[in-house]
């Protein structure tokens, strides 16, 4: 951290504790700080409920009013070994009084449940945090297993950061004696005990997760009571024991929303509810066909929720009958959608190529996650670019759209169903794991502010033969869009025949003539390169000579660096793509508007090499492909660089 | 083909059930309303050319509006059978056919989806669908031309062809053992599996009026010659004297017996007679076949194809010999009702609604914790 890239807004990590005056918390003796930004990190083995612990905290830091961003990470097995580093599940939560970007890049305050995820995030923290560690876990033998050769409690390597020992699970495990609980069941709670501790220390409202933890053990009242019982004990340990002398407020972050209300929403969620709101403003029946697959099927679980919506969920019996069922849908006058990740669409692409083919609305939803193969399938990555472009046998274009933010998901879902219905073809939909999981404050539309995307099905002749009879020809287009009728079975007069072989212009029979094969490749890619997208937005408030084009998770991470930038005083120019297919109209006049074109990328310059391509223009790539979303430290001093250079 | 009797007029039987959500055609249909204006482009003498007739001929009995039927196929000579009809299709991809049939039929429980296939594309590229289809048990019904070797691609084995098979890429012959259709269908949980024969327009006919009546998937496997790449494949069960001892006709409710007359294809033909007949062998407990006597008559056994066991229909589906086709039987193995997937899924629908009333977009976005920042 250089302090030339220091700004109110996206401060140093490090310079935010302590800096701020300390008052007098009426209600208690404690001392109380004011912060305008928090990160926490709770870290423990996958087994101990750090994802959950997260989730609470946010939920409470959500109605509480903060701005955040969140960053679970964990590992691809469900119960890896426990007490080993690769076992070690984390959560990272990012809240202000202000408008942020990102999860942030380095906590302020690490929960250690285990010496493993001591030892595992300890790197991430810088020197001055404060670290909450489980003393209860740091037995020998735990520290041996991750090579801990001493304690780090004891032997000063941790002498430069702000360590609260604290027993947790004795201490749970003491709260919860009037249960009827074995030990094991009570050790269970202690995820809730260092929950309530945060909760004491960032003044968060607890009601939201004790009413949470009623409702989700609604069938056992008893560990409901427990696990709230091991909540309050650990918040009024923070209150009484002397290790925690201050406690610290962030104030609602008032100013940085738009007037309305306001929920915490999850990439996944977000664009669920989109695919149901696109249902409902195309008056058309969703249907999901999909395989579960990391980090894609809670979308598949979120709609098959929603039946009374009219929500067809279709557990297929691979990726292939996923797409499939969904096409079928498709020709049946569904707003069809399959879900995936990366290795599962490399299964549906000759079904993507079908419905190429077919010019039938379909959306293709990758959740993108480490590759190539298996590779990572719990982290980010934004490396199915070039597939979904061209990852088809054939001319077979494809447009593609990304959401940038986890609660933009929502508005892209319902962006790709307007481009699916109105020129009939697949869509893909780029979403990542960082955004998937990831979650931030959204503002709940009203349904008046949703697009009308209500679709007319063909419903009689639409062509004259010139013996003068009337007939249907299933591929006379659109003058405009160049989108062909959608004519539904249960249609009476319009029975066709549609399918993978070649179509004679018009009629859409059988046709292996040169002339039209050349003419039908064409016309296919001249109605996705027709396709009507708004125009890239550039962010350039002082005439920069340098622009960082990005498109998809990155977004959050970029808009933090050049903020950064600009509060030390550099120049440079931002713009960011949601349609990576087509291109916005005026992106090449944009690009050839300045010197430099830098393009931060989770992947090794797929967007670069699109750019040069069409573009002819010089673009330098800056990539990052370790499954973790950029820093914006990191993001910032790479980009001075390239404006330096 | 024998007969013409089948040649297809009617108004529409209207009362089969399992059909009840499709809407009836307004007038009186004839085979030729399916026809499609398109040249049928098979190798001159394809059995293909019968089954489309007959299927053709068939299609008016039902008596549905032609517009709420649809053929979904995948890739294959068969598989050019839905540009033929004069109905909705789709000629899809390689094995995928169940697959998209699927999504049509639970969507749309309005309409008759049929889904036409061959051995190569039902049980070698998409097998995986079609056996996840067969346990659904979705309203489909799928036709499998069996022609025992890959035709469009010019004459490869197939998963059905016999284990030695010469073919071209197979020049020492093929080392794979052959599936059992039948045997595969009833083994995937098929609530209604039949065989059947390309040239047999009467039994073809039968047996797809069994199928469309049916609640569920209907898997009809059709015997078809490939006339260029494995003709006479099936002659063993066509050629009058040979099928004596060849075929086994099942029909429920008649003992099962063959032989003498028992195969004739004659109008009179009828089973349930024959000097030969199945017996179950009281030491294994499987099938065999017997001469027919005074003493063992009463041990034949009578088919029984709505048995909710599937025992004894896969017993008889392992009857024929795989390389001579000799005690090949057709005609239903088996037809049981079970829940059907798609009736099941709207169900699901119809449930929600009742419980948390229809969905209400607004009160579904701001669900959660929610705040409120005033200006």
């Amino acid at each position: 951290m250089t302090s030339q890239v220091s700004s109110p807004a996206e401060q140093a990590d490090e310079a935010v504790l302590g800096e701020l005056k300390e008052q007098r918390n009426p209600a208690g003796t404690k001392g109380v700080r004011r912060l305008d930004r928090v990160i926490i990190r709770f870290a423990g083995d996958s087994g101990d409920g750090m994802q959950l612990t997260g989730d609470r905290f946010t939920s409470e830091t959500a109605s509480f009013g903060n701005d955040l961003s969140t960053l679970p990470n964990f590992p691809a097995e469900i119960r890896a070994p426990a007490g080993t580093l690769p076992g070690v599940s984390s959560f990272q939560l990012h809240f202000a009084d202000h408008d942020i970007l990102t999860p942030g890049d380095a906590p302020n305050v690490l929960v250690a449940m285990n010496p493993a995820a001591l030892k595992a995030n300890i790197g991430d923290v810088p020197r001055g945090a404060e670290i909450i560690v489980n003393t209860d876990e740091f037995t020998k033998r735990a520290m041996q297993k991750v090579g801990y050769a001493t304690s780090p409690l004891d032997d000063g390597s941790l002498d430069g950061f702000s360590v609260h020992p604290v027993p947790l699970t004795t201490l749970t495990v003491e709260a919860l004696k009037e249960f009827d609980l074995t030990r094991k069941e009570a050790e269970r709670s202690k995820n809730m005990f260092a929950l309530g501790l945060l909760s004491w220390m960032y003044h968060r409202p607890t009601e939201g997760t004790e009413k949470f933890l009623k409702g989700k053990f609604a069938k056992k009242p008893d560990i409901a009571a427990a696990n709230i019982a091991a909540f309050r004990a650990g918040w009024n340990f923070g209150e009484t024991t002397e290790d925690f002398a201050v406690s610290y407020e962030v104030a609602p972050a008032s100013t940085a929303f738009p007037v309305g209300t306001y929920r915490n929403i999850s990439g996944n969620l977000a664009l669920s509810y989109g695919l149901v709101a696109a249902s409902r403003q195309a008056d058309l029946p969703l249907y999901l066909g999909s395989y579960p697959i990391t980090p894609a099927s809670d979308i598949l679980h979120e709609l098959s929720k929603h039946k009374n919506f009219g929500v067809r969920t279709f557990q297929a019996e691979d990726e292939i009958a996923g797409i499939g069922a969904a096409l079928g849908a498709a020709f049946g006058g569904s707003l069809a959608v399959t879900t995936t990740s990366g290795p599962g669409v490399a299964l549906k692409s000759e079904t993507i190529g079908l419905a190429v083919s077919l010019e039938l609305p379909l959306l293709v939803i990758d959740i993108q996650r480490g590759g190539p193969s298996t590779g990572l399938p719990t982290k980010t990555e934004q490396a199915d670019l070039l597939q979904a472009m061209f990852g088809r046998n054939g001319e077979a274009p494809v447009p593609v759209v990304a959401p940038r933010t986890p609660a933009d998901c929502f508005g892209a879902a319902i962006e790709a169903a307007r481009i699916a219905l109105t020129y009939r073809t697949p869509v893909f939909l780029l979403s990542d794991g960082y955004l998937a999981n990831g979650s931030e404050p959204w503002r709940i539309p009203e349904l008046d502010e949703l697009p009308d995307l209500t679709v007319q099905f063909a419903q009689g002749p639409n062509h004259a033969l010139d013996d003068g009879s009337e007939v249907f020809w299933p591929y006379k287009r659109d003058p405009q869009t160049l989108a062909r009728p959608w004519a539904i079975p249960g249609t009476p007069g319009l029975e066709h025949r549609i399918g993978g072989i070649e179509k004679q212009d018009g009629t859409g029979n059988i046709s292996y003539d040169p002339a039209n094969h050349d003419f039908m490749v064409r016309t296919r890619q001249a109605k996705i390169d027709g396709i009507d997208v708004p125009d890239v937005e550039v962010d350039d408030p002082d005439g920069a000579r340098t622009l960082v084009l990005g498109w998809g998770s990155t977004y959050g991470p970029i808009t933090a660096a050049v903020r950064r930038l600009r509060a030390a005083g550099e120049s440079i120019a931002q713009a960011h793509l949601r349609h990576l297919n087509p291109f916005p109209r005026n992106l090449g006049t944009v690009l050839k508007r300045y010197e430099k074109v830098v393009i931060p990328e989770m992947n090794l310059g797929q967007l670069a090499t699109l750019v040069r391509a069409k573009y002819l223009v010089d673009a330098h790539s800056y990539n990052q492909v370790n499954g973790m979303p950029f820093k914006a430290e990191q993001l910032a001093k790479a980009l001075k660089e390239a404006i330096d250079g | 083909m024998a007969e013409t009797s089948t040649e297809g007029s009617g108004t529409g039987g209207g009362a089969i059930e399992a059909l009840s959500l499709v809407p009836k055609a307004e007038a009186r249909q004839s085979m030729k309303d399916f026809k499609s204006d398109q040249e049928v482009r098979w190798c001159p003498g394809c059995g293909d050319y019968a089954i489309l007739a007959a299927v053709q001929g068939f299609m008016p009995e039902l008596g549905l509006a032609k517009e709420n039927i649809v053929f979904v196929s995948g890739i294959g000579c068969s598989s050019r059978f839905p540009y033929y009809m004069d109905t909705y299709g789709m000629h899809s991809i390689h094995g995928r056919a169940p697959a998209i049939a699927t999504g049509l039929a639970t969507s749309r429980r309005d309409l008759s989806v049929w889904v036409v296939t061959g051995d190569g594309d039902a049980l070698s590229i998409g097998g995986n669908h079609l056996i996840h289809a067969l346990r659904r048990n979705i309203n489909l019904k799928i036709l499998l031309f069996n022609n025992r070797i890959y035709g469009l691609t010019k004459g490869q084995y197939s998963p059905t062809s016999e284990v030695g098979k010469i073919t071209k890429s197979t020049p020492m012959g093929s080392l794979d053992a052959p599936f059992n259709p039948v045997s595969l269908a009833v083994g995937a949980e098929a609530s209604f599996v039949a065989r059947t024969v390309d040239s047999d327009r009467k039994h073809l006919t039968e047996v797809l009026r069994q199928a469309a009546a049916h609640p569920g998937t209907a898997l009809i496997e059709i015997y078809q010659n490939c006339n260029i790449f494995n003709d006479g494949a099936f002659e063993v069960l066509k050629d009058r004297q040979q099928a004596e001892e060849a075929v086994i006709r099942l029909e429920h409710g008649k003992p099962i017996r063959f032989g003498d007359g028992g195969t004739s294809r004659s109008s009179e033909a009828e089973s349930g007679r024959g000097s030969r007949g199945v017996v179950r062998d009281e030491l294994t407990g499987d099938l065999k076949v017997v001469t027919v006597t005074e003493e063992n008559e009463a041990r034949v056994l009578v088919h029984d194809a709505h048995s909710p066991s599937p025992t004894t229909a896969f017993a008889l589906s392992r009857l024929a010999d795989p390389d001579t086709l000799h005690h090949t039987p057709i005609g239903v193995f088996r037809s049981v009702e079970r829940p059907v997937y798609d009736t099941q899924m709207a169900e699901q629908l119809d449930t929600a609604i009742e419980q948390f009333g229809k969905g209400d977009l607004s009160a579904l976005l701001a669900g959660g914790d929610t705040w409120t920042v005033v200006g």
